[in-house]
């Protein structure tokens, strides 16, 4: 079987800081990962490759060093990678993104085999929109099943999967045909550590690279900022708020403290004992 | 590439570039909230969208309306009724049996073929999982705009939709215009927005619309539905009271703390993300930019740094309380009160004093 892994190389979030006067993004010297919820995804395909055979392939637009973003992801255990890359990709917005993926889908099929599923990420820490892979699906033409906790089979000879989608209030048992486009949900599964052959194999693996036209597409007016109906016209900082909080004096004691804070809350907010009393003699 | 995108400095040219929207656009008119319903339960973002969505209404002088897919009965015309009384003037209801339980396929289509048929100008969805995988469905087969997880929605001079978003893990926000395309799409999540007043007897229009949907032509199956059990359910996003505790508890066994202040409270408890990345909390109590929004009254944060991930996600509570040992901690600069304690003695005698305060039979209390 062959399972395609849409990854992404975000930067690590947790470590962006934002220039106090010019409210734009300080990328210098911010280590880029692999969007942490995409690893659920590639663990998923690789556990279900080394289950009932076949191969995955890892794909991405971006940068030219997106590379290393998908060489780690040979290094834990992908076997073939394949990068989008080129100048009229810059300022895709998702319509745009998976666009120009279902593209290089399409060509990875023809080129490598026929595909039978594609996951993505449940969402990127930087887009943070969770829309690519619904776009893919739409454009493939491919069931699509997002925010699965888990997988239960997958059935090459007869075309099926049946696993389990996290919905509101519980768990959907779906079954449906491939190919399929299936988003993970963080959690469910977890992430192996690459074998050492792998990473030996990984630094010498040759990547893939596309250009636009290298990945079938014609129209390059569908891509990057002219295919985005969404602009982005306004960046900024949350503004502050104008207190900080005010300060409860520490008493002497825990005990004394908890009053202190107790008469602070209900001076501030004296609504608010009325509802905890109606609360807590709810439970 | 892609990611280059939302790093643009303040004031991105393309929007002044604005062309007049193309001809074949110039009949989309109104604004549509989708009411998600699963089991017959219209998900309450749906009610927050349509407090929204009547305020862009109004500032467009233009009507508000509910689309409600779901299988033929009584659930539909409840779900109308509810989306009259929280501001919508008429609804859409596409009633077939294939849509009793959400699968993207029929419901893609359901909802792509409305909007095709009804042209609005602004379609909003709740950012729930439901919500989600809809919404960019039916955006790419429109080939149109979608913004998520929006925390504020506008109209601006020209009468386009501003749609706000926190972007980079939240240290920034934007702002996002479909300019050229329709319907403008966005979705906000759960909490985000204000829920509006119930309008007890309000009335609309039922429009119905029909779409051939059959069983067969669906490749999706659904084998069967697990419900979470009670105990799993959470009320988090929800509850009018939250206790929540971080890494400043420093082992599971001291979250307990927070679940007993949290249990004499009649709050729902909740956590930072590093406890749930440790395995001490079950992710559905996470809060924040990649857990849950919340709006309670009333806020308690134990331990709890307040990394901008965790602001986005509690800054819409009335009153934020933190217990935190260093002065310094981001949380006072947008908690209302603080106090600089050890949270693993202070929430003890903190739950005790509550308990008291609170009791029915507090002398406390008859004197206050
Ligand atoms: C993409 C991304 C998404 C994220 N999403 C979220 C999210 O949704 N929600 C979220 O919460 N985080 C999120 N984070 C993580 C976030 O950046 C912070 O790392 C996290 O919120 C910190 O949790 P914390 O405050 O519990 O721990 P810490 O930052 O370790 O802070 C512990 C605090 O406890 C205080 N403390 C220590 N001992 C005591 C004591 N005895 N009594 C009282 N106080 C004490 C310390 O002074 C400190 O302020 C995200 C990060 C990224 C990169
Ligand atoms: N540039 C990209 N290259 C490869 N995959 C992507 C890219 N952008 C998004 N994806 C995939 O789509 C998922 C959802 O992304 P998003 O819609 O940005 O939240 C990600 O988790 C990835 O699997």
């Amino acid at each position: 079987m062959h399972f395609v892994v849409c990854i992404k190389q975000v930067p690590d979030s947790a470590q962006i800081r934002v220039h106090p006067v010019t409210n734009t993004i300080m990328r210098q010297g911010v280590p880029t990962i692999i969007n942490p919820y995409d690893l659920f995804s590639l663990e998923e395909a690789l556990r279900w490759r080394d289950k009932v055979g076949g191969e995955v392939t890892v794909l991405t637009m971006g940068p030219p060093m997106a590379a290393d973003s998908l060489r780690k992801a040979l290094t834990i255990g992908a076997d073939r990678a394949v990068l989008l890359t080129d100048r009229f990709f810059a300022g895709s917005d998702t319509l745009a993104t998976s666009f120009a993926l279902s593209a290089a889908l399409k060509k990875i099929g023809d080129t490598f085999g026929k595909i039978d599923i594609v996951f993505c990420g449940k969402q990127t820490i930087d887009g943070d929109t969770a829309q690519v892979g619904p776009g893919i699906a739409k454009r493939l033409n491919l069931e699509q099943i997002t925010y699965v906790s888990g997988i239960n089979e997958v059935d090459g000879e007869g075309g099926t999967v049946t696993l389990e989608r996290r919905s509101e209030g519980g768990v959907q048992v779906l079954k449906t045909n491939l190919p399929a486009m299936i988003t993970m949900l963080e959690g469910s599964n977890v992430v192996r550590r690459g074998r050492i052959d792998d990473a030996l194999r990984a630094a010498r693996a040759e990547i893939v690279t596309w250009s636009a036209k290298e990945a079938g597409i014609e129209d390059v007016t569908m891509c990057g900022l002219r295919g985005s109906p969404t602009v982005v016209k306004k960046v900024f900082a949350p503004s502050p708020r104008a207190e900080k909080a005010a300060q409860v004096e520490v008493g002497a004691s825990p005990a004394e403290s908890a009053e202190a804070l107790i008469e602070a809350i209900f001076k501030k907010a004296p609504k608010i004992e009325a509802d905890l009393v109606k609360l807590a003699s709810g439970y | 590439m892609s990611d280059a995108k939302p790093a643009a400095p303040a004031g991105g040219s393309r929007a002044t570039m604005k062309k007049e929207l193309p001809e074949r656009f110039r009949n989309h008119k109104h604004v549509w909230v989708f009411v998600e319903m699963e089991r017959g339960v219209v998900h309450p973002v749906s009610f927050e969208l349509l407090g929204e969505g009547r305020k862009l209404a109004d500032k467009l002088g233009v009507e508000l309306a509910g689309v409600v897919l779901g299988a033929p009965g009584a659930d539909v015309a409840n779900a109308c009724k509810e989306a009259f009384a929280y501001g919508a003037d008429l609804c859409y209801t596409i009633e077939n049996p294939v849509l009793a339980d959400y699968r993207n396929d029929p419901y893609s289509k359901a909802l792509t073929a409305v909007v095709e048929a009804h042209k609005p100008e602004i379609l909003l969805l709740g950012a729930t999982t439901l919500g989600r995988d809809l919404a960019g469905s039916v955006a790419t087969t429109l080939l149109t705009g979608l913004t998520a997880d929006c925390t504020e929605l506008n109209v601006d001079d020209d009468k386009s939709l501003a749609a706000t978003r926190p972007t980079f893990g939240g240290s920034l926000l934007c702002t996002i215009y479909t300019l050229n395309f329709r319907p403008q799409m966005a979705t906000a999540r759960p909490r985000a927005m204000a829920m509006p007043e119930r309008q007890e007897g309000r009335e609309g229009r039922i429009v119905p619309f029909a779409v051939d949907l059959r069983e067969d032509d669906i490749i999706t199956k659904i084998l069967s539905f697990i419900p979470d059990r009670d105990s799993n359910k959470t009320n988090l996003a929800f509850a009018d009271v939250v206790v929540a505790g971080g890494m400043g508890l420093q082992s599971p066994e001291n979250f307990q703390l927070v679940k007993n202040l949290a249990s004499v409270l009649g709050a729902e408890y909740g956590c930072s993300r590093p406890l749930v990345q440790k395995g001490w909390i079950s992710s559905d109590r996470q809060i924040g930019q990649t857990g849950k929004t919340i709006r309670p009254k009333i806020y308690i944060a134990a331990g709890i740094s307040g990394a901008i991930q965790h602001r986005v996600g509690v800054e819409g509570a009335d009153l934020i309380v933190a217990i935190n040992t260093d002065k310094n901690a981001p949380i006072y600069d947008f908690a209302h009160i603080g106090i600089v304690t050890d949270a693993i003695r202070f929430l003890p005698a903190l739950t005790e004093a509550f308990r008291k305060r609170l009791s029915p039979h507090s002398k406390d209390r008859l004197a206050g």
